[in-house]
């Protein structure tokens, strides 16, 4: 079942053409790579889905519901999450305080009353920091965290309310060749431990997960399908090696690189 | 929560104690600081989201005068009563604004209240009605149904004072624990990882300005209730300035320190008024300075592990 239906989207600013016929769809539970050279339309296809920009033309629904109009909180609240290049984090608050407020963000309604911190709440962010090996952290500050760390906790965070659609912007951008493969890895077994928790309570189909990356070693690894976009269109969609072996991708997005 | 709330009733009671033992002025200083301490308790909440009130002046006032025009012309008397409309009011002032001045940071939101209160002032100063710039006075008010002895005055007053910063003071320290509180203070470091995660940043800034203003209006109308006398330097920006002085003090973290600094204000305030008259805004600034030299984060910070 696709949770994500984008049709036929367009967006152009002053002339230049930022997507145009873009249409995916993403089933639950898929590792979607969108790769592209910058300024090919990725971004500006994430920040549509995420509410920041309205398409000009085409929609977007989201489980059924047309999302095209909605703003990134009510979107977000529907089941969508996303992490950042940068990671967007309380640089002064404590690791796990960064989990709670995630959590109250995302509840029913913000109370004036009931206390944040609850056994319960401490014991699901501890849950989702133990997945991704932050665990040892909780009780340190943001603003003290070296980067990768940061970048997994900004990813931890996102998946706080159990999204149905996970957008990663670049998870490895930033980190050194050796860390990334270990930290794609604890990303990965994070989304799944968290997918397979959720099974064990709801018998959901899992997170489906998109993520922007240039790493092409990154995609071939860990994404199971890829989408190749050029000047704002999509140039190839499917497998990661047959797209990879495009001669158009390999010509406009990877260089020619093996 | 309950160990929130144990501990202002504890306060609260050592203080209805102590202020029997202190001495006439001290009773009436710590009045005015309790008053006083409400209203900056308010920045305080305002500063928890990242941004300082400079017109605190405007609910202040609002509340002070609401109490006053309530007292003299419509007759209510009851202190608590009149507490509470003060509060009310302010709210009534505040929520016509909340909205926008939700959208504005740093010096725009400072400015912005400023020139609300500024307003305010020129419209009391103008307004022959409410006494013009020399303000009107005000009965002393009557307790629960009670007329309050001549002799016990100022200890009922310090007593009163003393039950509502209980009161208002527990409430903002559960509400700080809260889930919005602790998701003001998220909006305060980032708030666009806030309104990712699901809630509204504006929704949050908007709640605060009607809460702080609910704590303006209300130490407004202690104030008066003290002082028997209102005029429109209660709006005029000097006023605003000192409550902002005293939430700097006392920093973001304690509610007990925003109380703690006022009672300091107070204290500078009446010795340099003794001993080095017409200077006293300097003693005033040098202790500002020593303060932010060494407490950046305020008073409260020393609470804080």
């Amino acid at each position: 079942m696709n949770v994500l239906k984008a049709t036929r989207l367009n967006k152009h600013f002053d002339g230049v053409v930022a997507a145009e016929a873009v249409s995916i769809d993403i089933a639950a539970g898929e590792r979607v790579g969108l790769i592209g050279s910058n300024g090919a339309g990725k971004t500006t296809f994430v920040n549509m889905i995420t509410g920041y920009l309205k398409p000009d033309a085409g929609a977007i629904e989201f489980d059924g519901t047309d999302i095209a109009a909605l703003g990134p909180r009510e979107i977000m609240r529907l089941g969508v999450a996303r992490s950042f290049q940068v990671p967007q984090l309380c640089a002064e608050m404590r690791v796990i305080d960064n989990m709670i407020v995630a959590a109250a963000c995302g509840g029913e309604a913000l109370s004036f009353w009931r206390p944040a911190q609850t056994d319960g709440a401490r014991a699901r962010a501890v849950q989702l920091l133990e997945r991704f090996a932050l665990a040892g952290h909780a009780g340190r500050r943001v603003a003290e965290l070296p980067g990768g760390v940061r970048k997994l906790l900004d990813i931890a965070m996102a998946l706080t309310r159990r999204p149905r659609l996970l957008l990663l912007d670049e998870p490895t951008s930033g980190v050194s060749v050796e860390e990334k493969f270990p930290m794609m890895d604890t990303v990965m077994a994070g989304i799944e431990g968290e997918a397979a928790g959720e099974a064990g309570e709801a018998g959901s189909a899992g997170t489906a997960v998109l993520f922007v990356e240039h790493d092409m070693e990154i995609v071939m690894r860990y994404a199971s399908r890829v989408v190749a976009f050029y000047s704002g269109r999509i140039l190839a969609d499917g497998a990661p090696a047959a797209v990879l072996a495009d001669a158009d991708v390999r010509r406009h997005v990877t260089g020619g690189l093996k | 929560m309950k160990r929130t709330v144990l501990s202002g009733l504890s306060l609260t009671a050592i203080f209805l104690i102590t202020g029997l033992l202190l001495p006439k002025w001290l009773q009436f200083l710590c009045t005015m600081a309790a008053a006083n301490g409400v209203v900056s308790l308010g920045i305080v909440l305002l500063m928890r989201g990242g941004v300082v009130s400079f017109g605190q002046g405007l609910v202040f006032a609002g509340g002070g005068y609401a109490a006053a025009l309530l007292s003299n012309k419509l007759g209510v008397t009851d202190a608590l009563l009149l507490t509470a409309a003060g509060g009310a009011a302010a709210v009534l002032m505040a929520a016509p604004f909340a909205a926008l001045l939700a959208r504005y940071r740093g010096i725009f939101f400072a400015m912005l209240t400023l020139a609300l209160s500024m307003v305010l002032y020129g419209v009391l100063v103008k307004t022959d009605a409410l006494g013009g710039s020399d303000g009107f006075n005000m009965h002393r008010p009557t307790l629960l149904g009670m007329r309050i002895a001549d002799a016990w005055s100022g200890y009922a007053l310090y007593a009163i004072a003393v039950c509502v910063c209980g009161l208002l003071g527990t409430a903002a320290r559960v509400y700080f624990d809260s889930a919005r509180g602790l998701v003001s203070l998220a909006v305060r470091e980032n708030e666009l990882r806030v309104e990712y995660l699901g809630a509204s940043v504006a929704r949050v800034m908007a709640a605060n300005f009607i809460l702080a203003a609910f704590l303006g209006g209300a130490g407004g109308a202690l104030a008066i209730m003290a002082l028997g006398h209102i005029e429109p330097n209660f709006s005029y920006w000097t006023t605003s300035g000192e409550f902002v002085f005293v939430a700097i003090l006392a920093g973001h973290y304690s509610v007990l320190a925003a109380f703690a600094a006022s009672f300091l204000l107070e204290l500078v305030r009446s010795f340099s008024s003794s001993y080095f008259p017409n200077t006293w805004q300097m003693a005033l600034g040098i202790f500002l300075l020593v303060v932010i030299r060494f407490f950046p984060r305020g008073l409260g910070s020393l609470l804080k592990k």
